[in-house]
This record gives C-alpha cells, structure tokens and sequence, in this order.
C-alpha cells in the first residue's frame, strides 16, 4: 500500500549502440522517456518521415490481414476478448523478422487483389443496372439506334408514364393531323412506356416535335446490336467479372496460411515506429545521445548494472524533483490491487501523497457486497470471474485486475447475501413450496432487511459514518506525515468530535428512540454535545488560517461550521445501500412470483426455468452495474472528498505495444 | 359497475397508485434510454469495439422503470391482487398507497429523463475519450441518487401501511 519510489534515469551512450539499447528498453517496458534537453551540440532528430513509412506498412500488413478474414473467417469463441495476446517464441520472431520483406510482398499482393475485385464489384453493378434498363426493350428485335430506311423515319424511345396505342395515337393525331404513325408498344410499366414508332420520311420533322410534345424521349444508352443481343453480351461479362473476382479472391485466400506472419507484421511496424517516436525525444551529438526518463527505483538499479554491462553505457540516477512530470507508480498487496484501476479511473494520487488502494479495497468489497446483498448473484458473479481467471491465462493485466475485483465483490456478496437471507431472492422458498409442497424458510443469519428496514436504514448509516471517519483518519495521517500534526487536529479531529459527539447526543434525546431503537443516558448525551461545542470552537478558530486578517478568519472559520450540513448530506447518501440492497432482493422476488404462474405441470417447470434463468440474469447484469457504479460515487464523492487531492501522472512505459503479440522479455 | 369500484374504492386506489408507479416511472426510462440509444447507435457507425462501453450508458437510466415495476408490484402484492384473494382495503389505506406511490412515480419519472440526457453526453465523452469511461460513467450516476432517494421513500411507506391500523 505505498506509491513507489521512482528514479530520474540519464543514460549517456554511444550511438552505435542505440538502436540495441532502444530494443532493450522497450522490450523490458520499464522506463518512461522524457524529452532530454537540447542544445547546440546536442540536437534533435527529426524521424517522422521514417515513422510514417512504418506505420504505412503496419497499416498495410494490417488491411492485408482482415482481407484474408474477409473470406476465411476465423473461428472465435464468445468469450475471445478475455483471451489476451498470444505469447511469440523467440525462434518465431526472428524467423518473421528476417521475412519480413517475403511478407511484405504477399501483403501487398493481396492489397491489390483485393482492390482489384473490389473494382470488378463496382463495375457488376454497373453492368447489372444497364441489365435492368434493358429488359424494357427486349421485344425490339433491331439496333436501338435504328433511324429508319430510304423512304421511312423510325422513332425508338420512350414516354415517361404508362400510356396504351390507342391514346397515344390519339395524341399524337391532335399534334400532328398530317402524320400517320405506325406504333409499337414495347413495354409499359408505370413510369415508362417503350415505343417503336414508324412514320414516312418527309413527315419526319413534325413527327419528332408531335412525338415530343407528347413527352418522347430517346434511350440514354442506346445499343448498336438488338436489346438482346446486348443484354446477353452484358451478362457474359459480368460472368466473366465474376469469374475474375474468384480468381482474385482465391488468390488471397492461399495465403491464408500467412495470417499469423500478417498480424506480426502489423504489430513489428508499430513498435518500430513506436521507436522512431523515442528517438525524437533524445538529444543526439556526433557519436552519442543522452535518454532521459523514469523508473521504479528497483527497475532503475537493474537497468543501470545492465546498460553498462552489456552497452558501455553510462547511467546516472537521482532523485526526482517534485514536479508535475515524474509518474506515480501504486503497489499494493494482491488483496488491494484490484480496485487500483477504480482509482485510475478517478485520478492517481500525486506522488507525495498517500496511496488510498488499501483502505478504500476494504471498503469497496464491503459496499459493493451490501448493495449487491444476493447470495446466489454473489456466487454466480465469482464463480464466473474465477473461471474466466482460470482459463485465460494470457488475459490482459488491466483485464484481470477488474475481474479479480470482481471476483472479491462477488464473495463479499456471498457473505452479505447469507448475513441478510437472500438467496435468487426468496428462491428456496418458493420452490420448496410449490414444488414439493413443503415450505423451507432460510433465515437470515442477521436480519432480514425487507421485514425490518428501519434497521438496515440504520446499519447503512453507522457504516456510512464509519468510512468518513475512516477518510478524516486519512487526512490526519497525511497531515502527520507532511510534518503538521496540529493540522490534524483543526481539520480532522474537529470533525471527528462534531459529528461523533452530535450522534452520541441525538441518541441520548427521546425522540430518535423509535427509529433507533437506542437510548443512551443523559449524561453521556451531554458529554457528547460538549464534545461537539469543543469541536466546532476548533473549526470556528483554526478552519480559516491561512488569512491574516483576524476578522476575516474568523468568519471563514464560521463558514467551516457550515461544512456540517455537508457531513449531514453524505452520511444520508448511504441511504443507497438499503434501497439498492432491497432492490436486489425484490426484484429478484417478483421474478420467482413470475416464474411460478406457469403451476408445477411439465410445461410449468418448463416456464419456472426459463423465467427464473432469464430473469435472474437481467437482474444480475443490471444491479451489479448499479452496485459498481454507486460503490464507485460513495468511494469518490463521499470518501476521497475527505482528503484525496489526486491529479497525479500515470506511468506510460516505453513498451511493446502491439495487438495480436506478446512480446515481452522476462526480467 | 360503479357500486362494485365504490364499495373497492380501497383497492381500486391502491391499484392506481401501482399504476401511477410503474407507468410513469416506466415512461421516463424509456424515453431516457430510448435517447441513449439513438446516441449510442451513432457512436457504433463509427467504431463499434465500444459497443460494450455504450451499451453501459444506455443501461444508466433504465433503472427507474424498475424501481417502479418493484413498487408497482409491491403495492399488489400487499393488497393482495397477485394471490386472487384480495385483501379488506379501507379507503384510507388505498390513499396511503396511492400517496406512496408519488414520491417513484415522479422522483423517477424526471430522474430517468435528465439520467438520459446526462447519459448522452456520457455516450459523446466516451466517442472521443474511451480512457475516461469511469468519470463519465458518474455523473448520469450523481442524478440516479435522486431516484434512489424517491424509492427509498416509496418503498419504505409501502411495507409500513400494512400494519398500520386503519
């Protein structure tokens, strides 16, 4: 439970050995580069254009990839994404290192295949279109572009509406009396109307104006053999497009057996851009650079005695100084460490604060166990994080920290489900008794909080009050620490004797008696508002001094006072654990009612299981993500708001960081 | 007809008040969600590896329909409409359950459509920040609270008039 001690590192070497000292560092992944200053000898080097090149290639490799999947799909189990990145064998790596460029070819051989028929499908639709367009003429049995003999003007079109002979006769004859037409329908369909129409030769040019005034059009893409000539030639070539695309498409999937060098390739050019990226962060001379970064002290005396051992490097550690840019690294015991990613989510603490993984773990299990408060919920939900952990290995660390916390909530639940009587809600008994006729009652081990919810009102609060105090305690002891120990006494004591002595005097009044069910004498009521008065004197006079100015002290001291009202509001914010806990429970309740409608027959087992199986799980997945959610807000806003400063940086190594590869060298 | 519901009327207010639970809190989770969804859609047109993430924000304001189904169902259950026995209900008790309905009804109504909306904006945090899931996660939480606290009453008032003597 302390945040590590870190080390600023300066290596100075010599420049034919940084590419292997780069290697090196980002395999091991221990060390954070900062930018090293620069000056006029040592200056920095501009390594983008190389950078892009890499990227370019892993992007490649990486369309190369999904294009196989594309069409050799690769088969993955629901539960994949716990799986985590496949560990490489030496022997591996270096056999895809030194094919690299075999590799790169065939990448960009499927590229192009792929491309190519991406281009062949453009161009099918295309074609298939012109099909469509040309069923409406398939009854013209000549050249679309056919104007008509020695003595005859022939007129192939179309009327953008449905029109039969007759009418069409009749208005053409209003437009043009003179003319005789002899017209053929091709088609009709309602927003077209395909015509051959044939009339003399020295009519023809009042032929066209009637035949436009009707709403004549010509064919966009008239054809020079018949329509269907046409069309059968359009669908050859779209077989043989099809044909083609096979062909490409057969071609990237002989490579499937490339797949896993393609994944490799993707991830080798990341980190050898991620390198290029590190150089620019170096200040570079003639012969030799100078890299700067951050350590875990451990780590940096293991990378000082190798980096000289094995490079001639020489490596300098010293104490960082307190500024903004040194990371926080927490280490906590493997019962803690868990929820360090819940305060990754909030905010590490700065590094000269104190870590609050520890006190907050106990806390949160216990919360989070209240809330959930179903004894059987907690068993499905560690049963299946434990499984996971078990299977999965190689799953990703951030990944197996949340499931191991997961895991300890669910066994926190366990214990609170049995303390307050919950198992799938009242399942036991519901079953028993409609089932086998017999009723079998469990009993809680405490109480049952839905038959006395005053009383699981009341414990809510008492373990409310306690992890406030706890979050005072840590302000005291970070005050202590920092080397002002009264400051514990005008910030955290205060409030310890205000709202512990106000409690201890509301339990001595009468009034509370019913809804508490305690009564304290008058006597130790009296102590406890006198410690009270002591407390808020000491927040009246001490709350307000940084000012000078006494007057001004102490009315910011009689603002302090009003920091009760806020005390007043957190404690009944843990009102949440009773009314989540109830929630749990009866829901789950009203799905075994559900469950048992369908009566004991056959069918009305069958409809028991599915209910309860379907029920139950929804009630899992969403009151667990209200139990996570609501442990997280009294872990953030009522505790850390006691003395957590945070803001701290978190520690981004300079590592290997790929997608489909694990390529990490043991230490 | 209405001799029958006035001689009820015990009953007869007693299921409007699980009524009045369960619909509007109902109402303000769906539109709520109903929201989130659209928003959660759109963020999967572009990337949809978060689906998990999103699909969380879109669960946020679901709650208060439930809170108003266990209130809903709380309420007949207690007058005993669920068993086919129904219980002796005074008009007095029917009011009170009518009345302890309210606090879910409307605390949950308009808590589920603010936890939508403040869940939307969640949704756009997470498009362009997946690393600050957790804080986004918190503040459609912070207006949950406001549901959690009309339930509590709700449900609290609701195993007391029981045994009340009237």
């Amino acid at each position: 439970m302390a945040i590590v001690q870190m080390r600023k590192i300066s290596v100075y070497a010599l420049k034919k050995h940084r590419k292997d000292i780069l290697e090196h560092l980002q395999r091991r992944g221990v060390i954070e580069i900062v930018c090293s200053p620069f000056d006029d000898r040592f200056v920095q080097e501009d390594t983008s254009s190389q950078r892009n090149v890499f990227l370019k290639s892993s992007a490649a490799a990486a369309t190369a990839w999904e294009a196989i999947n594309k069409y050799c799909y690769e088969k993955k189990s629901l539960l994949s994404s716990f799986e985590g990145r496949a560990h490489i064998s030496d022997e591996d790596y270096y056999k895809f290192v030194s094919n690299k460029d075999e590799i790169m070819r065939v990448a960009a051989e499927i590229n192009l295949c792929e491309k190519k028929q991406a281009e062949l499908k453009a161009e099918i639709l295309k074609l298939e279109n012109q099909c469509t367009m040309l069923n409406a003429w398939l009854e013209l049995d000549i050249s679309m572009r056919f104007k008509g003999t020695h003595s005859t003007r022939a007129f192939i079109g179309s009327f953008p509406d449905a029109k039969d002979s007759e009418t069409l006769l009749k208005e053409l004859a209003v437009k043009a009396p003179d003319v005789s037409f002899d017209l053929e329908i091709l088609s009709t369909s309602t927003d077209q109307t395909c015509v051959c129409a044939i009339c003399h030769k020295k009519y023809s040019q009042q032929a066209e104006e009637a035949l436009r005034a009707v709403g004549f059009s010509y064919p966009p893409l008239p054809t020079k053999a018949t329509p269907r000539e046409r069309l059968d030639e359009l669908k050859s070539r779209i077989k043989e497009y099809e044909k083609q695309i096979d062909d490409y498409i057969s071609q990237i999937t002989k490579n499937v057996g490339m797949r896993n060098a393609l994944k490799f390739m993707e991830d080798y050019f990341v980190m050898r851009a991620d390198k290029y990226d590190v150089i620019t962060r170096l200040s570079n001379s003639k012969r030799c650079f100078i890299l700067t970064g951050y350590a875990t002290a451990e780590n940096a005396e293991k990378l000082e005695s190798d980096l000289t051992t094995k490079y001639e490097a020489y490596v300098e550690l010293e104490e960082p100084g307190d500024g903004k840019e040194v990371p926080t690294v927490l280490k906590n015991n493997s019962f803690a460490r868990p929820v360090e990613g819940v305060i990754e989510t909030y905010s590490l603490p700065q590094r000269r604060e104190i870590d609050p993984t520890f006190v907050m773990s106990i806390f949160y299990y216990i919360l989070f166990g209240i809330m959930f408060s179903d004894a059987g919920y907690g068993f499905v939900m560690a049963l299946a994080c434990f499984i996971c952990l078990k299977k999965f290995k190689r799953m990703e660390e951030g990944l197996k920290r949340s499931l191991k916390m997961f895991m300890y909530c669910g066994i926190s639940t366990i214990f609170w489900g049995a303390m307050f009587g919950s198992f799938f809600g009242d399942a036991i008994t519901v079953i028993s008794e409609t089932f086998f006729h017999h009723k079998i009652v469990v009993d809680a081990i405490w109480f049952n909080p839905v038959k006395e919810p005053m009383r699981m009102l009341m414990f809510s609060f008492v373990l409310g009050i306690f992890h406030l105090f706890a979050g005072l305690g840590m302000l005291a002891y970070k005050h202590i620490k920092s080397g002002h120990p009264m400051y514990a006494v005008y910030d955290s004591l205060s409030w310890f004797l205000i709202v512990g002595g106000a409690i201890v005097y509301l339990l001595s009044m009468d009034m509370l008696y019913n809804i508490t069910g305690v009564l304290l004498p008058t006597q130790v009521g009296n102590v406890g508002g006198i410690l009270a008065i002591i407390g808020a004197v000491i927040v009246v006079f001490f709350s307000g001094r940084e000012s000078v100015n006494p007057i001004k002290r102490l009315l910011k001291g009689l603002y302090g006072i009003y920091g009760v009202t806020s005390y007043l509001s957190d404690i009944l914010s843990y009102s949440r654990l009773l009314a989540l806990g109830l929630a749990t429970g009866v829901i789950g309740q009203v799905f075994n009612q559900i469950a048992i409608i369908g009566g004991t027959g056959v069918v009305g087992t069958i409809v028991f299981v599915l209910v309860f199986v379907i029920g139950h799980l929804l009630n899992i997945g969403i009151n667990a993500l209200g139990a996570y959610v609501h442990t997280n807000r009294l872990q953030f806003v009522e505790f850390f708001n006691k003395f957590y400063e945070g803001d701290g940086k978190p520690f981004e190594p300079f590592a290997v960081k790929t997608k489909h590869y694990n390529v990490k060298e043991d230490i | 007809m209405f001799n029958t519901l006035f001689s009820n009327s015990g009953l007869f207010l007693a299921l409007l008040g699980a009524a009045f639970a369960t619909t509007l809190a109902g109402i303000g989770s769906a539109i709520a969600v109903g929201r989130a969804g659209t928003a959660a859609a759109g963020v999967l047109t572009e990337d949809p590896s978060k689906f998990g993430k999103v699909l969380i924000f879109e669960l946020l304001p679901a709650t208060q329909g439930i809170y108003g189904l266990l209130i809903g169902f709380l309420i007949i259950q207690n007058v005993g409409i669920l068993s086919g026995v129904a219980a002796e209900v005074s008009i007095a008790k029917g009011m009170l359950y009518f009345c302890a309905s309210l606090p879910i009804a409307f605390g949950g109504l308009v808590s589920a459509l603010y936890q939508g909306k403040c869940a939307v904006a969640g949704i756009a945090t997470v498009n362009k920040r997946p690393d600050q899931v957790g804080k986004a996660l918190l503040l459609p939480a912070m207006v949950e609270t406001y549901a959690i606290l009309a339930l509590l009453i709700s449900m609290l008032a609701v195993f007391g008039i029981p045994n009340l003597a009237i």
